[in-house]
C-alpha cells in the first residue's frame, strides 16, 4: 500500500521506535524565541546539560518586541528583561540570534522559510503552536511546549505519537477577491475549532495547487485553529522556486539532490487517510469571523447564526461569545463601523501580503474612525517594501508600516486594540482578549481588512473590485 | 530528573462549564513575560476572575468560595489555541491535580502531562453528570485512578475509564522524565545522525 506524504516524512525521521512509546523523531531546525524557551534554559542548566545540536537551533525575537523605534533600548522592563534573557541564553549556548536590530529578525515563521532554512521533507519545531506554518514546504512542522522545546535542546529529538492522517482537498477556481486566507477560514467554519484534533492534515486540490508558498503558508499556518497537529502541502515547482537561492538554501551539487528528494515527496495515489474531506472554491466567499474561536466564521455577507440553532449545551457558550462581540442573533457584519485594522501576523505579514493590500489602496485612503496598524512579518520584507516604495503608498493612504514582530496578534507589547474596541485584523486568533483586554477581533483577509479600513466598515471587497475603476474612495 | 507523582486523587471539584477554553483565558499573553516557571497561578483566568481594576469578579467560580478542590472540570475542547505552557503551569499552581473535560486540545494534553496535571478525558454523557451532580451539591466529591483508569462520582458511585497513553501514565506514576529516557537512547541518535 502506498504511503501518505506525512508518513514518508515521519518515518525518515524516526530515531527509535518502540511498542507502547511514543517514537523518538528527529527534529531538523529547532525555532526558539523569547517567551517560550526562558524555562527551557533553566531545565538545561539545572541538569548540566548542554544544547545537544546548537548549530539546528535558530532563534529570533519576535513576541515581546516594539513595532516602533526597534533601535532604541525596549521600554516596558519585563520585556526587556525577557529580551535579554534571550541574548544572553543564546550567547552561552552557543545558539545563532537574529535579534532586534539584525537583518534576519522577524516573526518565527516568516524568517525560517524566507531564509531558507525551512524545506520540502524536514522536521521543524517551535515552542509556538503557528509552527503548523511550515508545513507548506511540504515539511512536518508544528508548535511544542516549553518542556519539549528543553527536550528538543537537550537530544535534537521529539518523544511523539504519530496522528491519524486528513486529506482536506479543494478544488475549483476562487472568486475574485477570494485568497488563501478566505479558504482556510471557510474549511475551519465548517469543521470548527476542534474538527482537526489528533490529525495531520495534508490540504490538496488544483485550488491549493494554484496557491503561492505565501498562501500555502497562510493555510498551513492555521490548522492549529482547527486544532490539527500540523498542516503540509506537498512541495511541487512552485516550492522549488521559492526556496532555490534562499541564504541557507543548498547550493550547487547539494540543491540538485535535494531537488530530487523533494520531487519524492507526495501522498502516493493508493495512499489510505484516516479522513477525506472536500470543498469547492466556488463556495468560497470572503469570510469573517463573528466569534471568539476561529470556527465562528461567515461568509462576509450572511448573518451571525441564531442561538436557536445551536445544541442545548452549546448555548450558553455561543451566547458568552456574542455578548463578549457586542452582537445578536442574525446580525449582519456587513456595514458595521470598525476601529482599527491590523496587517499583519505570522498568518499574513509576508511581503505578498504587503503588495496586494498597497496595490488595492493605493490612490486611496482610510476612513477617519479607523486606526490601521501595517507590521511588517521581517526586516527582509520591511526592507523589501521600502524598496518597492510600498511604504509611501501605505503612508499616503495613512496605512504607517512599522517595524516587524507579532504585535497586536496577540497583544504582548504595546499594540493592543483598546477594550470595546472592534478590530478587523489579518491574524489568526479572535479569542477573547486575545488582542488586548475586552479587544473585539474580526478576523479576515488582508483584502478584506484593508477594504474595510477604508470604507470605515466591515466591506465585501467584491463589492470594490466590481466597480474596481470607480472611485468609492471615502 | 524526578518529576512530580500522581497515582490518585479524591476531591471536590471546580466547574466550568464554558466550551473551547483557550489558553487566552486561562493565561494572556500578557502575562506571559516571566521567565521562571512560578507564580502563574495568580494570573490563572486573569480577565474572567478581575475587573480591569483588578478587583475580583463575584460572579466566576474561582470567586466563589463554595467551591474548591483539586478538580477542574471544564467544557470541550479545553486548552485550544496557543501552545504556551504557561496555561499547564498555571492550572497546577493554582492548585489543580487534574483537568476533566469532554474533549482536549492535543497541546494543551501534552503540556499537562509534561507537569504531572492529569488531563481527564471523559464522554459527553458523564461530563454531564459530574455537571449535574455539582449543580445538586456543590461539595460533590469526585474520584481519579489513574493506576486503574477510572473516574468515579464518589455520591452515585457512577463511574467511567478513561485513556492515557501508557508511557506517560508510567512517567507519572513513576515520576519518570522524557529527557532521561530520550539520553538514555543517545547512540542511537548519534547513530541516525550519520546515517542521514
Amino acid at each position: 500500500m502506498g504511503q501518505t506524504l506525512f508518513d514518508k516524512i515521519w518515518d525518515a525521521h524516526v530515531v527509535s521506535s518502540n511498542e507502547g512509546f511514543p517514537d523518538i523523531l528527529y527534529i531538523d531546525t529547532h525555532f526558539i524565541h523569547e517567551v517560550t524557551s526562558p524555562q527551557a534554559f533553566d531545565g538545561l542548566r539545572t541538569r548540566g546539560l548542554p544544547v545537544f545540536r546548537p548549530k539546528q537551533t535558530v532563534a529570533t525575537a519576535d513576541h515581546n518586541v516594539p513595532t516602533i523605534d526597534q533601535h532604541l533600548p525596549i521600554k516596558e522592563e519585563l520585556s526587556r528583561y525577557q529580551v535579554d534573557m534571550l541574548t544572553k541564553n543564546c550567547a552561552e549556548f552557543g545558539i545563532e540570534l537574529y535579534g532586534l536590530g539584525h537583518p534576519f529578525q522577524g516573526i518565527v515563521h516568516v524568517i525560517g522559510p524566507e531564509l531558507g532554512i525551512t524545506r520540502p521533507g524536514g522536521t521543524y519545531v517551535c515552542g509556538d503552536s503557528h509552527t503548523s506554518t511550515h508545513g507548506a514546504f511540504g515539511a512536518i512542522a508544528f508548535g511544542i511546549g516549553t518542556s519539549q522545546v528543553e527536550q528538543v535542546m537537550a537530544t535534537q529529538c521529539l518523544l511523539q505519537s504519530r496522528p491519524k492522517r486528513m486529506k482536506i482537498e479543494v478544488n475549483g477556481t476562487l472568486q475574485n477577491g477570494v485568497g488563501a486566507k478566505d479558504i482556510i477560514l471557510y474549511i475551519i467554519s465548517k469543521i470548527s475549532a476542534a474538527g482537526g484534533t489528533g490529525y495531520a492534515v495534508e490540504y490538496a486540490g488544483d485550488t491549493i495547487r494554484a496557491l503561492s508558498m505565501e498562501g500555502r503558508m497562510t493555510i498551513c499556518n492555521m490548522s492549529i485553529e482547527m486544532g490539527a497537529r500540523c498542516g503540509l502541502i506537498a512541495p511541487d515547482q512552485t516550492t522549488i522556486e521559492y526556496v532555490k537561492g534562499r541564504e541557507f538554501a543548498p547550493k550547487g551539487e547539494e540543491w540538485d539532490k535535494a531537488v530530487a528528494y523533494w520531487k519524492t515527496l507526495y501522498s502516493d495515489a493508493d495512499a489510505q487517510f484516516d479522513e477525506v474531506l472536500s470543498f469547492k472554491a466556488e463556495d468560497i466567499e470572503p469570510m469573517i469571523t463573528y466569534g471568539t474561536n476561529p470556527g465562528m466564521g461567515i461568509g462576509v455577507t450572511q448573518h451571525v447564526p441564531e442561538t436557536a440553532s445551536f445544541e442545548t449545551k452549546e448555548q450558553g457558550s455561543y451566547k458568552k461569545a456574542l455578548d463578549y462581540m457586542g452582537l445578536h442573533d442574525d446580525e449582519q457584519l456587513l456595514g458595521k463601523p470598525i476601529d482599527y485594522v491590523f496587517i499583519g501576523s505570522c498568518t499574513n505579514s509576508r511581503i505578498e501580503d504587503l503588495r496586494q493590500v498597497a496595490e488595492f489602496v493605493k490612490g486611496k485612503h482610510k476612513a477617519d474612525n479607523v486606526t490601521v496598524w501595517v507590521v511588517p512579518g521581517s526586516k527582509q520584507v520591511q526592507e523589501q517594501a521600502i524598496r518597492e516604495g510600498l511604504d509611501k503608498i501605505f503612508d499616503e493612504a495613512g496605512f504607517p508600516l512599522r517595524e516587524p514582530g507579532c504585535s497586536a496578534c496577540l497583544g504582548m507589547n504595546e499594540d493592543k486594540i483598546p477594550a470595546g474596541k472592534y478590530c478587523v485584523s489579518t491574524s489568526n486568533r479572535n479569542f477573547e482578549g486575545r488582542q488586548g483586554p475586552n479587544s473585539r477581533t474580526f478576523l479576515a483577509s488582508p483584502l478584506t481588512a484593508a477594504a474595510s479600513a477604508i470604507t470605515g466598515r466591515v466591506t465585501d471587497i467584491r463589492e470594490f473590485l466590481k466597480s474596481s475603476e470607480s472611485e468609492l474612495v471615502s | 530528573m524526578a518529576t512530580k507523582i500522581f497515582k490518585h486523587i479524591q476531591t471536590s471539584v471546580v466547574p466550568l462549564p464554558i466550551e473551547n477554553i483557550d489558553t487566552d483565558q486561562i493565561i494572556p499573553a500578557r502575562f506571559l513575560k516571566a521567565t521562571t516557571r512560578e507564580g502563574f497561578g495568580n494570573n490563572l483566568f486573569r480577565d474572567w476572575r478581575f475587573d480591569e481594576n483588578n478587583a475580583p469578579k463575584e460572579d466566576f467560580v474561582l470567586n466563589n468560595p463554595n467551591f474548591s478542590g483539586k478538580i477542574l472540570v471544564a467544557g470541550k475542547n479545553f486548552g485550544c489555541g496557543s501552545s504556551r505552557e504557561h496555561a499547564a503551569w498555571a492550572i497546577a499552581d493554582y492548585g489543580f491535580d487534574a483537568v476533566v473535560s469532554s474533549f482536549f486540545a492535543d497541546i494543551f494534553k501534552g503540556n499537562a502531562l509534561n507537569n504531572g496535571l492529569l488531563p481527564v478525558q471523559v464522554s459527553d454523557d458523564f461530563l454531564k453528570k459530574i455537571f449535574d451532580a455539582v449543580d445538586a451539591d456543590q461539595h460533590t466529591v469526585v474520584e481519579i485512578d489513574l493506576v486503574d483508569q477510572f473516574i468515579k462520582i464518589v455520591a452515585t458511585g457512577e463511574q467511567e475509564t478513561f485513556e492515557v497513553n501508557p508511557y506517560k501514565k508510567a512517567c507519572m506514576t513513576n515520576g519518570y522524565d522524557d529527557i532521561d529516557y530520550i539520553l538514555s537512547k543517545k547512540e542511537l541518535i548519534e547513530e541516525f545522525e550519520e546515517a542521514k
